[in-house]
């Protein structure tokens, strides 16, 4: 690792070995190396290091996957309390982009 | 809209493009990091070609921001190959992503639009993995019958990739976050609050005239612009400091850490009796250096690339409470401390 872990415990990242296929989209999608394959089948390996970006869930074609995903910032959660909608990105308003 | 990189040539009616950059591309690289007239640099959406590729040439698709495009074209320099530009409005392909421009409905809406079936005679089209966030293969492939391939995270490794029969490696597959990344996000970082800086600043100016016995401009003068010092180191540090030297500052919250090395500056100023030679006066700077840090440290998660919503929001809770009461109660001291000769 480089250092750069952030919270413990706080993640809402599910897998469900139910209904895993072992096609491996989960580990070749995501950008933290979180995922696994034990036995021809997805396993978490490390859970803190999931920035909730929903990746793997979008491209599970078995559903498999859960994560309340959203943008982790500060000032993208500011926003959405002051609009009243979910966590945004544009923290700018239109005409900036922030990332 | 840009053009300056087409060639003027087409290869079967698709416009080709260069894949050298001018000098201008790197000047506006400079602009863009410095977030100056950032909406103006996108690309129009649709298909372009580079080298002379034919219908079994591989396809990239990439966001129509005008610096991602430009990655994307300088890495498949020599390459013969087809780029399918979706319109994410003007942004990178993993915030496009989360907002969904960069998406499966888009990716459709182009392979339709520009018959991708007709240019090419293969299924494939090569996305770049962070697309993922937005982008479903098993959709994508219901809807169009082409496979989405996922590249590697970074443009410059597209050459390896290809090399190695579109496979990457773990390495090309994770998101780095080096100091040289978290560098070049600092500008964008310190444009995007500069005008709270700029307004703090001018407040400071000119309450820093009060005293007991009213206002003076002589010393709005020279306490104000040591005010406004103050507030410039505590803002390069919570917007510059701190991320430079993330993984190093201890902490795991970015609040912390911004607290953390917003109190180090502020002690550094006070070492060489910046902050004043009055005990109140202190208080109240580190209070408000503090709070500052800690509060732009606290963004710098919007630009991280490893927070998750979840960590974001638990922080938030402790952390926003702690910069308010620390603000208002550093510029109440820092007022009455005007009036007072502790």
């Amino acid at each position: 690792m480089n250092g750069l872990v952030y919270l413990k415990n706080v993640v809402t990242l599910e897998l469900d070995p139910e209904k895993c296929n072992g096609c491996r989209m989960c580990i070749i999608v995501c950008p933290h190396a979180v995922f696994g394959i034990e036995n021809k089948q997805a396993v978490i390996l490390h859970k803190d290091l999931c920035m909730e970006c929903g990746a793997c869930m979008k491209n599970c074609p078995e559903n498999a996957i859960s994560v309340r995903s959203g943008v982790g910032c500060a000032a993208g959660i500011i926003n959405g309390i002051l609009k009243g909608t979910e966590p945004t990105c544009d923290c700018s308003g239109p005409g900036s982009t922030c990332c | 809209m840009y053009t300056r990189f087409l060639t003027g040539n087409t290869i079967s009616a698709v416009p080709q493009i260069s894949t050298v950059w001018t000098w201008q591309d790197f000047w506006e690289t400079i602009k863009v990091r410095w977030s100056v007239g950032r909406m103006n640099y996108s690309i129009e959406p649709g298909i372009y070609a580079t080298g002379n590729p034919d219908g079994n040439s591989p396809v990239f698709v990439t966001a129509n921001f005008k610096l991602t495009f430009d990655h994307v074209r300088r890495a498949i320099t020599g390459m013969d190959a087809w780029l399918l530009v979706l319109d994410t409005k003007g942004i990178n392909v993993w915030c496009a992503a989360g907002k969904g421009t960069f998406s499966t409905k888009e990716l459709t809406r182009q392979i339709h639009r520009v018959e991708l079936e007709k240019i090419v005679n293969h299924r494939k089209v090569i996305v770049p993995q962070l697309g993922a966030v937005g982008v479903s293969a098993h959709e994508t492939r219901e809807n169009t019958g082409f496979h989405v391939i996922y590249g590697p995270v970074r443009a410059e490794d597209i050459p390896e990739f290809m090399k190695a029969g579109m496979k990457a490696t773990a390495k090309m597959r994770v998101v780095s976050f080096t100091i040289w990344d978290r560098l070049k996000l600092v500008p964008v970082e310190m444009a995007m609050s500069m005008k709270y800086l700029l307004l703090a600043m001018s407040v400071f100016l000119i309450l820093s005239g009060l005293n007991s016995k009213g206002y003076s401009i002589d010393l709005a003068y020279h306490d104000g612009l040591r005010s406004v010092f103050i507030l410039l180191v505590a803002y390069v540090t919570g917007c510059g400091i701190t991320p430079a030297l993330l993984p190093w500052v201890p902490f795991r919250r970015f609040a912390l850490k911004g607290l953390l090395t917003g109190w180090l500056a502020g002690l550094i100023l006070a070492y060489f009796q910046l902050l004043g030679h009055r005990i109140l006066e202190i208080n109240a700077w580190l209070l408000i250096m503090g709070s500052i840090s800690s509060f732009l440290s606290m963004t710098f998660t919007g630009t991280s690339t490893f927070t998750s919503l979840s960590g974001v929001q638990k922080e938030m809770k402790t952390a926003v409470p702690m910069q308010i009461i620390m603000a208002s109660s550093g510029v109440v001291t820092w007022i009455i401390s005007k009036f007072i000769t502790i």
